[in-house]
């Protein structure tokens, strides 16, 4: 079993390693650099990191004190050079190759909900893993029965020009688990460009819950194609949220939750600013397949300078009884920017409901001057707005992560 | 005089809605501002605050001695000068009490001041309520009871009020007239009062519980009578702006 399934992800891709992806630029993979697994050395704390760089790991809300923590996970270019299994007793924390060594059952996990042959990006992550014995990545799972409420943080960082960062993520939530994830992305401060390939596949149990947040902080010329894909068991839910508020030069990402067990629940929230020249292409995905399942996908993107905005959204409700929605508010703010809201919903069954809204417009002029009222300048009521409209509120944290992700995001928000 | 407005025309997209008017108020005084529907009260306002839609094609308008009608609304504002509106958008994202830190110069991270916190109790807002995003999903007796107290943040000098009645139910009425009483200085001698204010009102039913010293008719961008508010009230009560009409004609 193990041989075909090694042989067949192989295969698939080795047929797909020139595959342009449905959407998003063509970003040509040469022009980037593979490092060797574990060029790094490990360290023994996260504090041993230059100042600098745990500045960077805290923007993306990675604390390198591990205060509220349950478990760190640190991959710097393509070596884990850090991580923290000890902190729970409820959730492992460990390196994609360890934990294939552990669980030899974990191999059954691997390219099931993403394709190795989706597109070039997935098959030069499996290529790597197959071929090259790249084992890079974390797996994360919580013990059947446990409810941490605090979070895993995991971090994937880019410390040189150019180079590729691949890794392939297992995320599993066992039955009547909850496990919680801060997954935090970020670019050195003397790195320009580079290519980030990020394949994340989790499972949620029956009765389990996974919320997972994800903040990113590219450079200007970084190119990003994340590629996740989530399944779904019977009265399991699943909240992603995606903050991205800093340039970048590509990112392209559609994540795909498979609500395959009844009344499985799916939420998908995120919030995006488009700055300089970055091309932003983020969608969410939720396919209903089973009686009772739901899914809501929210975002709100504002687009300045002459940045790019792709919101996408599908729903696709396949039996009866089933529920979803999209929504999508956009704010403008510059003549050469773009919002493109795509929101898709696909029936193929009687007795579901499905439904989106999608706003899409300029500041209004009304709430500028209603501020400017009472004293506050036109260039401090845009800003007041902009980041108002961005503040989401969360849902589906527990307390203490609802208030720091709310700091997360008051952080990104700073910079608008 | 605290305000003096002199043969102010106004445009709004190119319609002329404000042709001649004279206004003056001083320090210390509350005027009424009547009118009949789109005769152009809330233009006046707005024109006053300094709204970029509200183009002045003539005249000036000056406060405190200073001729203010080049200035940015914020500019204004900082000068003295606050409105209390009537249908005022909502801001999703913006909660009731980090505007009101704002407007009272402290900064958003810190616990909201006292003064406020005890005035948001007396104007029956909880902490909860603080903590909601401005004027969205508010009832109108709510919409009403932020833009005074947001008012009560910035103690303005000058405050206009547009319709701060409507909508809002007898008990509140009391309520609101109270605090606007604070923001006009009613509490203080008629001689020692400093801060001054202008109120839009239609059935006049405020006045019962806010006094005033001067009323004018304002029809069709003109100020047609000015005079004792409680006559004209009645004079209105009994024949209707036609009334004031036929005033006007014989100015």
């Amino acid at each position: 079993m193990d041989v075909l399934n090694v042989r067949n992800v192989y295969e698939d891709a080795e047929r797909a390693k020139d595959k342009k992806a449905a959407i998003g630029a063509d970003v040509t993979i040469e022009n980037f650099t593979d490092e060797t697994v574990n060029a790094l050395d490990m360290i023994d704390d996260l504090d041993d990191l230059s100042k600098q760089t745990k500045n960077d790991l805290l923007k993306v809300g990675v604390d390198t004190d591990e205060k509220n923590r349950a478990g760190s996970f640190l991959q710097v270019d393509q070596s884990n050079i850090f991580t923290n299994n000890a902190i729970s007793s409820s959730v492992e924390v460990m390196n994609i190759g360890i934990a294939l060594e552990k669980y030899g059952w974990l191999e059954d996990y691997l390219w099931n909900v993403v394709k190795p042959d989706a597109d070039k990006y997935t098959a030069k992550t499996a290529l790597r893993e197959q071929k090259d014995g790249v084992k890079s990545g974390y797996f994360v799972r919580s013990l059947p029965n446990t409810c941490e409420v605090m979070p895993v943080q995991a971090c994937m960082f880019i410390s040189d020009e150019d180079i590729m960062q691949t890794a392939h993520n297992v995320i599993i939530a066992e039955e009547n688990s909850e496990l919680h994830l801060i997954t935090g992305c970020a670019t050195g401060d003397d790195v320009s460009s580079a290519m980030h390939v990020g394949v994340s596949e989790m499972y949620l149990k029956p009765g389990s819950k996974i919320t997972f947040t994800m903040v990113h902080n590219w450079a200007e010329q970084v190119e990003v194609r994340p590629r996740t894909g989530i399944k779904l068991g019977d009265n399991s839910t699943y909240i992603n949220n995606y903050i991205l508020t800093s340039p970048v030069s590509t990112l392209q990402s559609y994540p795909t939750a498979y609500c395959n067990g009844k009344n499985s629940r799916a939420i998908f929230q995120s919030i995006q600013g488009g700055k300089k020249d970055s091309i932003i292409d983020v969608g969410s995905r939720a396919l209903l397949n089973a009686e009772g399942a739901r899914a809501e996908v929210i975002s709100r993107a504002v687009a300045q300078d002459e940045s790019k905005i792709y919101a996408r959204g599908h729903l696709s409700g396949t039996v009866p009884g089933v529920r979803g929605h999209l929504e999508c508010s956009g704010l403008v703010l510059s003549d050469d920017s773009l919002i493109y809201a795509v929101p898709e919903l696909e029936a193929s069954s009687a007795n579901l409901e499905l439904s989106h809204e999608a706003a899409v417009g300029k500041i209004d002029e009304d709430e500028i001057n209603y501020l400017t009222s009472r004293g506050i300048s036109e260039e401090d009521a845009e800003s007041m707005i902009v980041r108002g409209f961005l503040n989401m509120d969360i849902t589906g944290l527990p307390d203490e992560l609802a208030e720091q992700t709310q700091n997360m995001i008051d952080m990104s928000l700073d910079g608008m | 005089m605290l305000l003096e407005v002199e043969n102010l025309a106004v445009e709004v997209a190119g319609k002329r809605v404000l042709k001649d008017i004279n206004l003056s108020i001083a320090e210390g005084e509350t005027h009424v501002l009547l009118g009949p529907n789109g005769a152009g009260k809330s233009t006046l306002f707005l024109t006053i605050l300094g709204f970029p839609n509200y183009k002045v094609v003539n005249g000036t308008i000056k406060f405190k001695g200073q001729d203010i009608t080049g200035l940015t609304t914020a500019e204004r504002v900082k000068l003295g000068i606050g409105v209390s509106f009537q249908t005022p958008p909502a801001i999703r994202g913006v909660s009731v009490g980090d505007l009101l830190k704002i407007i009272s110069n402290q900064e958003v991270s810190d616990e909201l001041n006292p003064r406020m916190q005890e005035l948001a109790k007396q104007l029956k807002f909880s902490d909860e309520f603080l903590n909601r995003d401005v004027n969205l999903g508010f009832s109108g007796g709510e919409v009403k009871r932020s833009e005074i107290l947001q008012l009560l943040a910035q103690m303005p000098d000058f405050t206009m009020f547009d319709e701060p009645d409507s909508g809002v139910d007898i008990e509140n009425v009391e309520l609101l007239a109270s605090e606007i009483g604070t923001l006009l200085d009613k509490d203080k001698p008629q001689r020692s009062r400093k801060r001054s204010g202008l109120l839009i009102t239609h059935l006049g039913y405020i006045l019962n519980f806010v006094s005033a010293d001067k009323a004018h008719v304002l029809i069709d961008g003109v100020i047609s009578c000015s005079g004792n508010p409680s006559e004209i009230l009645e004079d209105i009560r009994k024949n209707g702006f036609n009334g004031c009409v036929e005033c006007a004609q014989c100015l």
